[in-house]
C-alpha cells in the first residue's frame, strides 16, 4: 500500500503526516506537489493541514484550483481513500468533495489546544479499528473550524451516519461547552456518502506519540492501514 | 471597463468579525448600531474589447465559482463602463 501527502504552497503539516505514515504505519509514502496530476500509484492520499495559498480569499478556496485537485476528485470517484486534515478538510469542502463549509471560529480566536472528540461511527475506512463512542484526545489548531451546513445537509449527515467525529467532554458527553469553535452539532469530522473521503479539523497526525502529549490519533491511521491491507 | 463584486455572508451565518468590529466601534463612542456585517469587495479590470453583456456573464461566473462560497455567501456584480 502506498500513501501520498499532497503539498500546496503554504501546507505546513505535510511532514507530520509523512512522518506518521512512514514511522507509525510503516508504509511507503511520497510528497505530491500540487502541480502533479498522476495519482495512479497511490492507494490513499492525505491533504494535510496548513495555510494553502495563505488562506487567501477563504481557507482552502484557492487550493481547489490546483491541478492535483482534479486528480484527487477522480481518485475519490474510484473509491480510493482521501483524508483531509484541518486545511485539508477546508479544501475538500471548497472542492465539493464534502458538504458544508468551515467559517471563522465563533469567538474569533485561533485555537490551538488538545480537545476531546467522540468517534460517532466505526463504519468508515478511517475508524474501523475504533469503537463507536470512543473518546480521543487530539489537538486542534485553527481559526476557521466552525462547521456550517444547511438543515437538509445536517439531516442527511445524521441519517446516513456520516458524522464521524464530534467534539465532546472527556467522558464523551457532547455539550456546547466542549464545542471549541461553534461547529454545528459539534461536528469535528464528516465523510462523504461513499465513505472513502474523510475531513476533520483535529490533527490526529500530531497525536501519534506520547512525547507529543497524546498518541490517541494513531488508531485513525491504524484503521486506514487495516482497510488498505484488507483490500489488498 | 471595471467590474465590482460584493460578497457578503448570507443572513443567519455567524459573523464574529462583524461583531468584534461593532464592539470596537461602540467603544469609540458610536451608538445606535444594531449590526455590523463584514464582507469582501473586488474590483476587476476588464479589457475594453469585452462587451458589457459578456463581461457581466463572465464576472457572474467568477463570483459564483471562485469569489464566493454559495453555501455561506451571496454576491452582487456591478459593471462600470
Amino acid at each position: 500500500m502506498k500513501f501520498g501527502v499532497i503539498v500546496f504552497p503554504g501546507s505546513n503539516c505535510d511532514h507530520d503526516a509523512y512522518h506518521v505514515i512512514s514511522k507509525h504505519v510503516g508504509q511507503p509514502v511520497d510528497f505530491i506537489w500540487h502541480r502533479e496530476t498522476d495519482l495512479s500509484s497511490y492507494d490513499a492520499v492525505i491533504i494535510p493541514g496548513g495555510f494553502s495559498y495563505g488562506d487567501y480569499l477563504r481557507a482552502g478556496a484557492l487550493a481547489r484550483f490546483s491541478p492535483v485537485m482534479n486528480s484527487v476528485k477522480k481518485f475519490a470517484d474510484t473509491g480510493r481513500l482521501v483524508l483531509g486534515i484541518c486545511n485539508g478538510f477546508q479544501i475538500l469542502c471548497e472542492a465539493g468533495l464534502l458538504p458544508g463549509a468551515l467559517i471563522r471560529n465563533r469567538d474569533l480566536h485561533f485555537i490551538c489546544e488538545h480537545v476531546f472528540v467522540r468517534v460517532e461511527t466505526s463504519d468508515s475506512p478511517f475508524t474501523n479499528e475504533l469503537q463507536r463512542g470512543a473518546v480521543l484526545r487530539i489537538p486542534i489548531a485553527h481559526a476557521e473550524g466552525n462547521y456550517v451546513c444547511d438543515d437538509q445537509t445536517l439531516a442527511e449527515l445524521q441519517r446516513e451516519d456520516r458524522i464521524v467525529f464530534r467534539y465532546c467532554e472527556q467522558d464523551g458527553t457532547v455539550t456546547d461547552a466542549a464545542n471549541p469553535n461553534g461547529s454545528r452539532d459539534n461536528i469535528a469530522g464528516i465523510c462523504n456518502r461513499e465513505r472513502n473521503v474523510l475531513g476533520l479539523m483535529p490533527h490526529p497526525e500530531r497525536a501519534c506519540e506520547d512525547l507529543l502529549g497524546s498518541s490517541e490519533g494513531r488508531d485513525i491511521f491504524r484503521s486506514l492501514a487495516a482497510t488498505l491491507a484488507a483490500a489488498a | 471597463m471595471k467590474a465590482k463584486v460584493y460578497v457578503n455572508l448570507k443572513a443567519g451565518v455567524l459573523d464574529p468579525q462583524g461583531k468584534a468590529i461593532q464592539h470596537s466601534v461602540e467603544l469609540l463612542g458610536f451608538s445606535g448600531i444594531s449590526d455590523v456585517r463584514q464582507g469582501k469587495y473586488f474590483e476587476i479590470a476588464l479589457d475594453d474589447s469585452v462587451d458589457t453583456q459578456r463581461a457581466r456573464e463572465s464576472v457572474e461566473k467568477m463570483a459564483r465559482e471562485v469569489l464566493s462560497n454559495p453555501i455561506i455567501e451571496d454576491y452582487r456584480v456591478e459593471i462600470e463602463a
